[in-house]
């Protein structure tokens, strides 16, 4: 599975432009799924599961997408300057580098060099090496990703983009994995939820689904004067009570933690303050679904350095299995 | 082919952006609209929120399905109480800088009724207080004393109707209050009258844009098309750095330089199909175009793109400086352009667009 | 109703937790309530409350939504550390109003306990003057730290524990009267409605959390496709330190919502219907939005003609709202008295004017 994860964070895939990352998810999948297609936004969609079955219909959903930046503009010396997509905090960018689509690499730089803190992303810029517009091989509008090796240190795996390639992972090993299964499951890999879970509003909709999990990561309260909250790593995957975009369907957290204590799988219980998932679209659709998170206790979110616990992410893939596999009453 | 401005169009758009529609209060406009394309659409509705929806069926299989969409409402203000002697509190309605409301003249209500925003006079005030933006909650729109019998809580208001024209030639140009959107009003207008018969043309021109693109949502749900294009107004803020050294990297579109294609803005990232389309389309006839600079801002395609089960969007606007406030501006250069590219998009998209996912 | 039944069914709603997401308790009640007074019972996949009062009219019969949400805000718990718990809320709360708030725990029992302010040396340094900010504040429930952690786990509720009090001139003090008596007058006009012919469908909907993602509106609405919508809420009482300009007094009926979340036609019928029983209404201009569920109905689907009604409250979002039990009365009478008036011409009439 690690080689699966390496693959899947080092593909980059901004908001919108999340193409490659697709690709690298059907080849995954392709061979284990009923049927597979992309739909209107460009996520990809696979369903597992019997047609006529007595269970639900049940809609997974990982992000595929990542944040990144695109240029606004080139100057008259070929620095490119640029803007955020999705939640990028100037203090990771400066002296980061940047991988475009178009594969050219860059440095991020920022005004007044002597500066002692990060500045507003309006006075960074990216130097690719050009001196002018006319030599500089990219321009407005091409789009970027963090660029970092994936890291494996053994119990954690560090690496940018864990948001959410990782629960695309899990996503991936859960479709592999499950084989008996009374639920119609719908393995949705949505896009641009790093913008406003835009993705997986569409997605729902068509899928139409009885119940909706995602599968993203949260935060943990486990480095030194850090957030105060919970969830540490290593304590098993997240069951995501509430963050700041949605509350969890009681009935889907009381069947999450009571598949996690049926399996002896080690869980904690989310409260999330700042931050949301595609859940809270699912929850919203149509006529209303009942949705819940399976969370990924994550370090150092958005920068290019985000750390999972690997027992955490295997773990979480154990208790997606046996949800999945038993039928279920929500009550 | 063509679509030509001429005297009737700009005409046209004289009375679009001298009516008063406020969003949530866009009759005056609505009402020209349709009197223009009734004679011209298979089917005209309203909707539940004032919505004007209007089809035009092509000729030919396998049509694609085309909302256009621009949006009718203006922003402007809501008078919330009566403070006697023809003087009233008033609220915003839509992005409204403080800034720019100290000294205008305002019209309220369905009779246009006439009013200014006043302040004290500077002889009156100390050098502390000039050095502070006057709140809105300060201000109040005087019309005069009697002005209570004909202004009354809830009506509307707007900057004083003012549309002239600028220049001749290349740098002909149009100055006048809400242009942000009655530009695009008066270009979708003129598509319906002129729809290539190789598409369905499903025409929103929409309310409460302003307000959080609430019309667009349900418009796009009726319609439900294959593919969408939002006709709207983008700031061009191509002045001058206040350092001549520094360059101004952050204008967001220049006048002259053609119609702006939006990419990716806080409310959508474009569909990469329809922006190549629209640029090689633009390229191959020869239309200049520019790429609105990624960043803020968004238009009726962030509420349409996420409609039922997705709709792949891009927005085309015209550039125009000193939008959202009393006047502001345009080259007539760049709204033609704007229309002839969306048109001849139009003319040359076929199924095929779509084919390859996005 | 009876004034004295009105207000017993509202001390008794405003005493069962409902916060938004887990609404269920209050639900329940509701539906006893409703069962009398409506044909069909059901709930939403949100747990929204749906009933149907079915009208005389001829089918296809149009329908009318109200909607009366029925969450309530609350805090709930994010940490459990030596036995105290630390807290996030579930709706917005002014963290000021909270230190020495009684409060109930419900934790796997329901347990009493009291928002505590640390003093200034247990906090952090940019907290130690002024307000305490939430993520500071501490919830005490008196027990050991052994017992807590056995019976309070974090994503557990914690609500405000102010019983209903009544205050002179027919007002009534509490929690949750934001939005419970708008409950009320939802049902007093069902209790109308039963001796009142009216030929459209009638669908009362207790409606889920409104406090939070308006999700309960914007799904109900989905499924129950209703020809027009109407969201009773409360609005601001006046009260000294409040604008006089953005409140209304209390005891002078039901306040009539007005700007771009309103139909302006729905508006003016209201306005016809309460001249035509004689009822003194306010009128709230609102530039934007409402702040109601009526944002979400209004652009469900392919959109609906909405309407605000409001009951005037004061200190709204503390544990000692106010409100005054004639115009939970006169709110849900002028409601009936829309609703008797509906026939099938009414949606001409609503058209806009330039149609």
């Amino acid at each position: 599975m690690k080689e699966l994860i390496k693959r899947l964070v080092e593909t980059p895939g901004p908001s919108g432009y999340e193409s490659k990352v697709r690709e690298e998810v059907r080849a995954a999948i392709e061979k284990y799924a009923a049927e597979v297609y992309v739909d209107a936004l460009g996520s990809l969609i696979a369903r597992k599961g019997p047609d006529n079955g007595s269970g639900k219909r049940i809609m997974i959903s990982a992000h595929m997408d990542e944040i990144g930046i695109v240029v606004t503009h080139v100057d008259k010396n070929g620095f490119a300057r640029f803007t955020n997509i999705g939640g990028v905090y100037p203090r990771n960018c400066v002296g980061g580098r940047v991988r475009f689509l178009n594969g050219v690499q860059g440095v991020i730089g920022q005004e007044q060099a002597g500066a002692r803190e990060a500045l507003p992303l309006s006075q960074m810029y990216i130097d690719v090496g050009a001196t002018s517009p006319k030599n500089c091989p990219v321009k407005v509008g091409d789009v970027a990703a963090f660029e970092r090796p994936f890291t494996d240190l053994g119990n954690r795996l560090v690496s940018k983009a864990m948001d959410d390639r990782i629960g695309v992972a899990i996503a991936i090993e859960t479709l592999r994995q499950l084989e008996d299964t009374p639920h119609q499951v719908y393995f949705v890999f949505s896009v641009q939820e790093e913008v406003g879970l835009r993705g997986a509003t569409t997605s729902a909709y068509g899928v139409n689904p009885d119940i909706g999990i995602a599968v993203d990561v949260t935060r943990s309260g486990d480095t030194p004067n850090g957030p105060k909250m919970a969830v540490k790593l290593g304590n098993g995957p997240a069951i995501k009570v509430r963050d700041s975009g949605m509350l969890s369907d009681p009935r889907v957290v009381a069947w999450m933690v009571a598949r996690a204590e049926e399996a002896r799988l080690p869980y904690q219980l989310e409260v999330l303050e700042g931050g949301t998932t595609d859940a809270r679209a699912i929850q919203i659709s149509r006529a209303g679904v009942p949705a819940g998170c399976l969370s990924v206790p994550s370090r150092y979110i958005h920068s290019p350095s985000e750390m999972v616990d690997f027992n955490d992410v295997q773990n979480g893939v154990k208790l997606l299995v046996a949800m999945l596999s038993q039928p279920v009453e929500l009550g | 082919m063509q679509i030509p401005i001429r005297t009737a169009q700009i005409r046209l758009l004289e009375r679009l952006c001298n009516a008063c529609a406020v969003s949530g209060d866009e009759g005056e406009v609505r009402k020209i609209v349709l009197a223009e394309i009734r004679p011209h659409a298979d089917s005209v509705r309203v909707d539940a929120l004032g919505n004007v929806l209007a089809t035009r069926q092509g000729e030919g299989a396998e049509r694609l399905r085309v909302m256009l969409a621009a949006h009718m409402d203006e922003v402007g203000f809501m008078i919330t109480r009566d403070e006697k002697d023809g003087f009233f509190r008033f609220d915003t309605v839509g992005g409204l800088d403080a800034r720019q409301l100290v000294g205008k003249t305002v019209v309220v209500g369905k009779e246009h009724v006439p009013g200014v925003i006043g302040s004290k006079p500077v002889h009156l005030t100390t050098a502390n207080e000039r050095d502070n933006t006057i709140s809105v909650d300060s201000l109040r729109i005087d019309v005069g004393p009697g002005g209570n019998g004909k202004v009354k809580p809830g009506d509307r208001a707007v900057f004083a109707p003012n549309f002239v024209q600028i220049g001749r030639g290349k740098g002909r140009s149009l100055r006048a209050k809400a242009l942000d959107n009655r530009i695009g009003v008066a270009s979708l207008i003129e598509l319906l009258k002129n729809a290539p018969p190789n598409i369905d043309l499903l025409a929103a021109f929409t309310v409460q844009e302003e307000v959080g693109l609430r019309g667009a949502k349900v418009a796009a749900y009726a319609f439900d098309p294959d593919i969408a294009i939002v006709l709207d107004c983008t700031p061009a803020h191509d002045l001058p750095h206040w350092d001549e050294d520094q360059e101004n990297t952050r204008y967001n579109t220049r006048l002259d330089a053609g119609p702006a294609i939006y990419t990716v803005d806080r409310s959508t990232l474009s569909d990469p199909r329809l922006v190549q389309h629209l640029t090689d389309t633009a390229e191959s006839l020869g239309i200049p175009y520019q790429i609105r600079q990624p960043g803020g801002g968004g238009t009726d395609a962030g509420a349409i793109h996420k409609a039922r089960a997705g709709i792949p969007s891009v927005s085309v606007s015209v550039p125009g400086r000193y939008l959202h406030t009393a006047a502001s501006l345009v080259r007539l250069a760049d709204w033609q352009n704007s229309l002839q590219l969306v048109y001849a998009a139009l003319s040359r998209m076929t199924k095929e667009l779509l084919r390859k996912a996005r | 109703m009876s004034q004295t039944a009105a207000k017993d069914l509202l001390k008794e709603l405003i005493s069962i937790a409902g916060l938004s997401g887990y609404e269920t308790p209050v639900r329940q009640r509701i539906e006893k309530a409703w069962q009398p007074l409506t044909d069909e019972l059901s709930t939403s996949r949100l747990g929204s409350l749906h009933a149907l009062k079915k009208g005389a009219g001829k089918p296809p019969r149009e329908s009318i939504l109200i909607a009366a949400h029925m969450d309530a805000i609350g805090l709930m718990v994010t940490r459990v550390v030596d036995g105290f718990l630390y807290v996030t809320e579930v709706g917005g709360i002014d963290a000021r109003v909270l230190p020495g708030q009684a409060v109930m725990v419900h934790g796997r029992q329901d347990l009493p306990g009291v928002v505590a302010q640390p003093p200034a040396w247990l906090l952090p340094p940019k907290a130690r003057s002024g307000p305490v900010p939430l993520e500071n504040l501490i919830v005490d429930t008196g027990l050991p730290a052994r017992r807590v952690s056995r019976l309070v786990r974090p994503g557990d509720l914690v609500s405000f524990a102010q019983p209903p009090l009544e205050l002179g001139g027919d007002l009534l003090a509490g929690h949750s009267l934001d939005n419970r008596a708008s409950v009320v007058a939802l049902t007093e006009c069902l209790r109308i409605l039963q001796t009142r012919r009216h030929e459209w469908d009638v669908w009362a909907v207790a409606t889920v959390q409104e406090e939070e993602t308006l999700a309960g509106a914007a799904t109900s609405a989905h499924q129950l496709r209703p020809t027009l919508a109407v969201a009773v809420d409360v609005t601001f009482g006046k009260d000294p330190s409040s604008p006089a300009h953005r409140t209304f007094e209390l005891g002078k009926g039901p306040v009539l919502g007005w700007g771009p979340n309103i139909h302006p036609g729905l508006h003016k019928a209201f306005k016809q219907a309460a001249d035509r029983i004689e009822l003194s209404t306010q009128k709230e201009v609102m530039p934007r939005h409402s702040g109601t569920d009526a944002i979400a109905l209004q652009v469900a689907s392919e959109g609906i003609p909405t309407m605000v009604v409001s009951i005037p409250l004061r200190y709204m979002h503390t544990p000692v709202e106010v409100i005054h039990l004639k115009d939970v009365a006169r709110a849900g009478r002028l409601l009936a008295a829309f609703i008797a008036g509906l026939d099938d011409t009414f949606m001409e009439k609503l058209a806009w004017d330039e149609e």
